[in-house]
């Protein structure tokens, strides 16, 4: 009888080294779990000249992060997302929060209509019609916002909308400590 | 509507295996007939009906429906007809509904197959995989629905595939890999069929082999196309990294192999069953332990998809009802098994025993070397990683005994084995290993190191034995050659197995010895010299695909002044996610490999280039090749064949 208990308990440590596996992954999808890591934070943005939006011929290069803190804010027609993104975008402009706008792999004149329709919340909107600087930037997909400091250093970067509720919880306290 | 229709079929297909799982039980419980029979009907249903939903998602993606998230996310109007086809699985949600849908496949394939097997048991087996099933579809439809729309505002044009995708390699390799994971369901299902049954026995090791060895055929063929596609697609020149990724597929493999060959014993001898059974629930968990790390995005791995924690909790979930409870059915009722065999330290049970404790290690190795990193930053020991030489080193030790006893395993007998007759067969192999490692590295190494002597020497040590063997058993009552002629097919693909793992570690051995890198930086018109070998730099040429631009660069290859190819290697930039990618130019060859790769271009006009000589890298995935052909050789053994079955059962001394 004893001989089997010994065997039963024997057998049932799968089960239980088992259960110890399960609760370091179970720890371990609440650890960070899928920030994406970009290789751009805590660097400057990199350089590049890009034409305006509205007019083609007006060149902005990217000194313009310098001077203010700021999000830059990559978007498209083509993206469901940074459609519901852009109402809260258009309350953070009206709150003071700088944010210049880049236009990512788009069609000009859809983008332009774009920003009359739905009002333009962008002090500044570059138009990167290929993606070689989202390219540079690392972008992997619109929408996605960077958050720039005043010496143009990336601090953060977030993939996907911002919508009030992350901005509440998270984003508005990176964005206040930035200078 | 069509995407409708899609989820329509999909929650039907999810009743079904519910279904499937619920009223079988219950007609074996209360020995209903009708219901017990009900089991194969609504296997063969749900097969219907998901393959009806996985249709849909594939014309859905045909013709462009972007009105369907996954899709616009996905796909792009611009992608080649059978790329859209293959990015039905290139993201999250659709790679689970083939996983589902292949599930389907081998629950409706066992439904079909057993017609000799006890229908009770067949109606067991049939309500563990729609339990299973029920699972995978629950997790579709909560968390991760293809189906789901974006109206109604839809984007004109999809996001694209990821261009690393965008290859014949992701056509045919996640399916495939797929299939050996969710193959492996079957034994698993056999398995815990038997412990609810109370029943394990040798017809029991005898009806699993078959389906073992079908999902292990698929792993095997599965592992090393995504090796192949690393290495030719990803431009990183290396056909293995030990990503967590890539051990989450090799994990499986390694504790599928031990079960083929402890389903043989238990088969022919009656015992380890217990531990035969502990393998089968062992593989299975694995794959899911593997689609669990996959997915939910613990651990950082270059296919990592993006992920929301929902989903990895519950797989998580859905890992420990299902996992959970098998170990404790397991440590329940495999206290009750006794073995009747006996069998003595020298015998071929010995030395099968012996590998399954080699490849349990070698197993354990890798999911600690996986898991590791996720426990140590816990535990507050900050974060590490565990890299290509932790694992290399450890394995370059198991291989050894590994090597030696695959050898010695076959030559042996049964029960026991007098080690005097071992001796001559041993001495004559060792001797032919030792002559063909020395011609063969004084062909093909350019120095000397003591691994690769090593690694040549087992690799040469288990073709001698392998080919002793065949020639002793082909004697042992004919001539020669009427002798191979009667072999049996089990007994060939043995051979040619083993053969295959040779293969395999004389190809990894050559690799990892005797490979050249350069990282260099060169204009067009200069040229390098190594290992015989002269490249020359003749320019570039710009590029247009289908749907990428980029440059090609031109490169003429000589070899001791004899001209031997052009390379062209390629910078894609694919036209709508703007993705770089990398495309190499390999020229390959039975016993080298030239690999070139453009880095970046340099502001005075040159090119930062990687220029690889790999030496028998081909052997690789030659070496799976013959393993694969090994086990489909087997599954036409006279033994699996239905009709014959009663006549010849263990009428013949074959062995695998």
């Amino acid at each position: 009888m004893l001989i089997k208990h010994k065997k039963r308990i024997f057998l049932l440590m799968p089960a239980l080294f088992f259960l110890v596996v399960c609760i370091f992954l179970f720890k371990g999808l609440f650890k960070d779990p899928h920030r994406l890591v970009s290789t751009r934070i805590g660097k400057t943005v990199p350089e590049f000249t890009l034409p305006d939006l509205f007019q083609p011929s007006k060149l902005h290069h990217s000194s313009i992060f310098k001077g203010q803190k700021m999000l830059l804010n990559v978007w498209a027609t083509w993206c469901a997302t940074c459609y519901a993104e852009h109402n809260f975008l258009n309350k953070m402009a009206n709150s003071d929060i700088y944010i210049v706008g880049m236009s990512y792999k788009d069609d000009r004149t859809k983008a332009i209509r774009w920003l009359k329709d739905l009002k333009n919340p962008y002090k500044i909107t570059l138009f990167d019609k290929d993606g070689m600087v989202g390219m540079d930037l690392g972008v992997y997909g619109a929408p996605e916002t960077f958050f720039i400091d005043s010496k143009g250093v990336i601090r953060y970067r977030q993939v996907g909308d911002i919508s009030p509720q992350i901005w509440r919880e998270k984003l508005s306290e990176i964005y206040k400590k930035m200078e | 509507m069509i995407p409708e229709i899609g989820q329509f079929t999909l929650v039907v297909a999810c009743m079904l295996s519910l279904l499937q799982t619920v009223y079988p039980l219950y007609g074996v419980q209360t020995g209903h007939q009708g219901a017990i029979k009900s089991a194969k009907v609504l296997a063969i249903l749900q097969f219907v009906f998901v393959s009806a939903a996985f249709l849909i998602l594939s014309y859905l993606f045909f013709v462009n429906d972007f009105s369907v998230l996954y899709i616009a996310m996905n796909s792009n109007s611009l992608l080649p007809w059978y790329y859209r086809l293959a990015a039905v699985w290139g993201a999250h949600e659709g790679s689970l509904l083939l996983w589902v849908f292949l599930l389907s496949i081998w629950t409706a394939a066992v439904a079909v197959m057993s017609k000799r097997l006890p229908v009770e048991s067949v109606a067991r087996v049939l309500a563990i995989l729609g339990l299973l099933s029920f699972g995978f579809y629950l997790f579709i439809l909560l968390t991760s629905n293809p189906f789901i729309r974006t109206l109604p505002l839809f984007p004109v044009d999809g996001r694209d595939l990821n261009p690393i995708l965008q290859d014949i390699g992701l056509i045919s390799h996640p399916p495939i890999l797929y299939m050996g994971y969710v193959g492996l369901s079957v034994p698993f299902s056999f398995a815990i069929a038997a412990l609810l049954e109370g029943r394990l026995d040798s017809a029991w090791a005898k009806w699993s082999r078959p389906w073992t060895m079908a999902a292990w055929i698929f792993l095997t063929i599965g592992i090393s196309l995504g090796s192949w596609w690393a290495y030719s697609e990803l431009g990183w020149g290396g056909w293995w990294f030990w990503d967590p990724v890539e051990n989450a597929s090799f994990m499986p493999w390694l504790i599928a192999t031990a079960l083929i060959h402890s389903l043989l014993v238990s088969e022919k001898r009656g015992v380890f069953k217990s531990w035969t059974v502990f393998l089968a629930i062992s593989a299975f968990s694995l794959s899911l332990l593997g689609t669990f790390l996959v997915r939910s995005g613990v651990l950082v791995s270059v296919h990592a998809f993006a992920n929301a924690p929902s989903r990895g909790l519950f797989i998580l979930a859905f890992l420990v009802i299902v996992v959970g409870s098998s170990l404790i059915l397991f440590a329940l009722r495999a206290s009750t098994v006794k073995s009747r065999g006996r069998y003595e330290l020298v015998s071929r049970e010995a030395m099968l025993l012996v590998n399954n404790i080699l490849l349990a290690a070698a197993l354990i190795v890798v999911l600690l070397g996986t898991l590791l990193p996720l426990v140590h930053k816990q535990i507050g020991l900050g974060a590490i990683s565990i890299g290509a030489p932790f694992f290399n080193r450890i394995f370059s030790v198991l291989i050894v005994p590994f090597a030696l006893f695959l050898g010695v395993a076959p030559l042996a007998r049964w029960k026991r084995q007098n080690i005097q007759d071992l001796t001559k067969p041993l001495i004559h192999s060792l001797i032919i290993a030792t002559i063909a490692t020395l011609l063969f590295l004084f062909i093909f190494a350019t120095h000397f190191t003591w691994l690769a002597l090593m690694g040549v020497f087992l690799g040469m040590w288990v073709f001698s034995t392998v080919g002793y063997e065949l020639c002793l058993r082909a004697r042992h009552r004919h001539s020669l050659f009427t002798g191979l002629l009667k072999l049996g097919n089990s007994h060939w693909a043995m051979s040619l197995a083993h053969a295959g793992f040779a293969v395999v570690i004389i190809g990894i051995t050559m690799v990892q010895n005797y490979s050249i890198e350069k990282d260099i930086k060169l204009s067009i018109g200069q040229s390098i010299s190594f290992e015989h070998y002269n490249f020359t730099f003749d320019g570039i040429e710009p590029l247009k695909g289908d749907n990428y631009t980029g440059t090609t660069g031109i490169f003429t290859v000589h070899r001791k002044g004899h001209f031997v190819t052009i390379m062209h290697p390629e910078k894609r930039i694919y036209t709508v996610q703007k993705m770089p990618t990398t495309q190499a130019a390999i020229d390959p060859g039975f016993t080298r490999d030239l690999y070139i790769a453009m880095g970046q271009k340099l502001p005075d006009g040159a090119w930062t280039l990687r220029i690889y000589y790999r030496p028998f890298i081909r052997w690789i995935w030659f070496g799976p090749v013959f393993m694969a052909f090994a086990g489909i050789l087997m599954l036409f053994d006279r033994r699996y064949r239905h009709k014959k079955v009663k006549s010849l059962v263990d009428g013949e001394n074959a062995s695998c």
